[in-house]
């Protein structure tokens, strides 16, 4: 049975890291929460940019924060924000896991409160070190899968070699998780002919035809597919569609995570493989994945890519030869043996596999190594959801 | 000789695993990488983008990975090069603005 090296938490969930959460409720925070975290290993500063009433996104935060790679969490507040912090922590505290407040406007001073956070931010990072990794069945990881800067190749190389990694994952009985609805449409039918059940078959309709909805809005001229893509030799969204759903492996859907305002479906205990609801676009689609559970995050891509994820690190397989030549120190994986015709998409996928479970019991990631650590939320908008009559509004 | 692969039998376009200039004798091979065909490409086109294997009208079907991906918007030559100049989605067209961006 496979194994890998993690942190167990009070509530028998496992990390793969051990990461201090310095989080403002909102933006007016987030500089003093980033000076909190500035230069004390272990410790990553986030916030969400959509002002202090953006209820939409506290799911999401709660859902980082209790995300089994973070070990504690900080919030700052400036102390007027609509959001208070203090339902936040309560949400949070039942991980059991450590959580505090830093309220600027009360502690009266800027510089006060940077200071006090800092110490309680070095206080968690200090206890976090002390704790040692120990061997968990395979059972307790969950896996995020995304592409992005995608072109051709991520359809033929990089993406089925994701997939094979599903699978093997799946099969070993992890958790397997992917999102981005908008780019299943054209294979749609492919992925509810995978669905467990009737329901499920029924969820995944819906998963990729509400997005069809908000995305199609007519006379809103909405763009999906960036100017890379479309170098990259990716005609339609079907195309892209169709090479992306790769990833997803060959095994039985077993469930659709939903998002609504107030409440985001967290991953199951149950292995298998599960779609969530939310968005495409790499980093808040990533951020979403953290917030359901996934400890690391697969990240298929033909163009490249130079970010990593504050909370769940990021593994990079690209299957374009040119990128693999030129970016290769960004990349975790190179699928571009497969374009060449010199490696099974079977093997590379087993490579993928073994690269998993190594960054997950402690290997450092590519964009682990820049100590780049990129966080955002996508707010879901209520009054479109309103006005197109979704369920969620 | 340079090599295009057929995502699905059914498909009408390949991705060249090269790139291809006018003239160009290309093998086109399944994800088994068996030889399938031979196609000439009439165009220059980037490693990774189109060519149809197969002659399509205006409003023909643009198939791969054995699924639609769109529909040709002029009429389409074998060894033609396959793109957003002559496809467009069914589902969600690109807008002008993109475009002018390419």
């Amino acid at each position: 049975m496979a194994q890998f090296q993690g942190f167990e938490r009070p509530n028998g969930l496992v990390g793969v890291r051990n990461t201090v959460l310095v989080m403002a409720v909102c933006d007016c925070g987030e500089p003093a929460a980033r000076q909190m975290a500035e230069g004390i290993e272990g410790a990553v500063a986030v916030t969400q940019y959509h002002g202090c009433i953006a209820l939409e996104t506290v799911p999401i935060m709660v859902g980082v924060a209790q995300n089994p790679n973070i070990c504690g969490t900080v919030l700052v507040m400036m102390g007027c924000e609509g959001m208070r912090a203090e339902p936040i922590a309560e949400q949070i505290a039942t991980t059991g896991k450590p959580v505090e407040i830093v309220n600027i406007q009360e502690i009266g001073s800027t510089r006060k409160a940077i200071a006090r956070g800092r110490e309680i931010v070095a206080a968690m990072a200090r206890d976090a070190a002390k704790e040692q990794r120990k061997p968990f069945d395979i059972t307790k990881l969950a896996v995020g899968v995304k592409c992005g800067g995608s072109d051709t190749t991520s359809g033929i190389a990089a993406n089925p070699a994701v997939g094979i990694m599903s699978d093997l994952m799946v099969d070993a009985g992890a958790r397997v998780l992917m999102i981005e609805p908008i780019e299943a449409i054209g294979a749609e039918e492919e992925l509810a002919g995978r669905a467990v059940d009737a329901n499920v078959r029924k969820d995944i309709l819906a998963w990729v035809g509400n997005d069809e909805k908000r995305w199609t809005v007519p006379g809103a001229g909405v763009d999906f597919m960036c100017g890379g893509n479309i170098a990259g030799g990716l005609t339609t969204l079907e195309e892209k569609s169709l090479g992306a759903v790769h990833k997803s492996g060959h095994r039985p859907i077993s469930g659709v995570l939903k998002v609504s305002p107030d409440h985001i479906d967290h991953l199951p205990a149950k292995g298998g493989f599960y779609l969530m609801e939310g968005i495409h676009i790499e980093l808040q689609a990533m951020t979403y994945q953290a917030a359901a559970g996934v400890n690391v995050i697969v990240f298929a891509t033909g163009r490249g890519g130079s970010f990593g994820h504050a909370v769940s690190p990021l593994v990079k397989v690209t299957g374009h030869p040119e990128t693999w030549a030129r970016m290769s120190e960004d990349m975790d994986v190179n699928a571009s043996t497969i374009m060449e015709g010199t490696e099974s998409i079977e093997s590379v996928g087993k490579r993928i596999f073994d690269e998993v479970l190594a960054v997950a019991s402690g290997k450092v990631t590519r964009g682990e190594e820049l100590g780049f650590y990129n966080f955002n939320i996508w707010k879901q908008d209520p009054r479109l959801e309103a006005l197109l009559g979704l369920k969620g509004g | 000789m340079k090599k295009a692969i057929m995502m699905d039998p059914r498909d009408n376009v390949a991705t060249a695993l090269a790139a291809l200039e006018p003239g160009d004798e290309i093998e086109v091979i399944s994800t088994k990488r068996e030889t399938v065909q031979q196609v000439q490409s009439r165009d220059s086109l980037p490693l990774g983008h189109k060519i149809a294997l197969t002659d399509l009208r205006q409003g023909d079907t643009v198939v791969k990975y054995g699924a639609k991906i769109g529909r040709a918007s002029r009429d389409i030559a074998a060894g033609n090069y396959v793109h957003v100049h002559n496809v467009v989605s069914d589902r969600m067209p690109l807008t002008e603005n993109m475009l002018a961006h390419m």
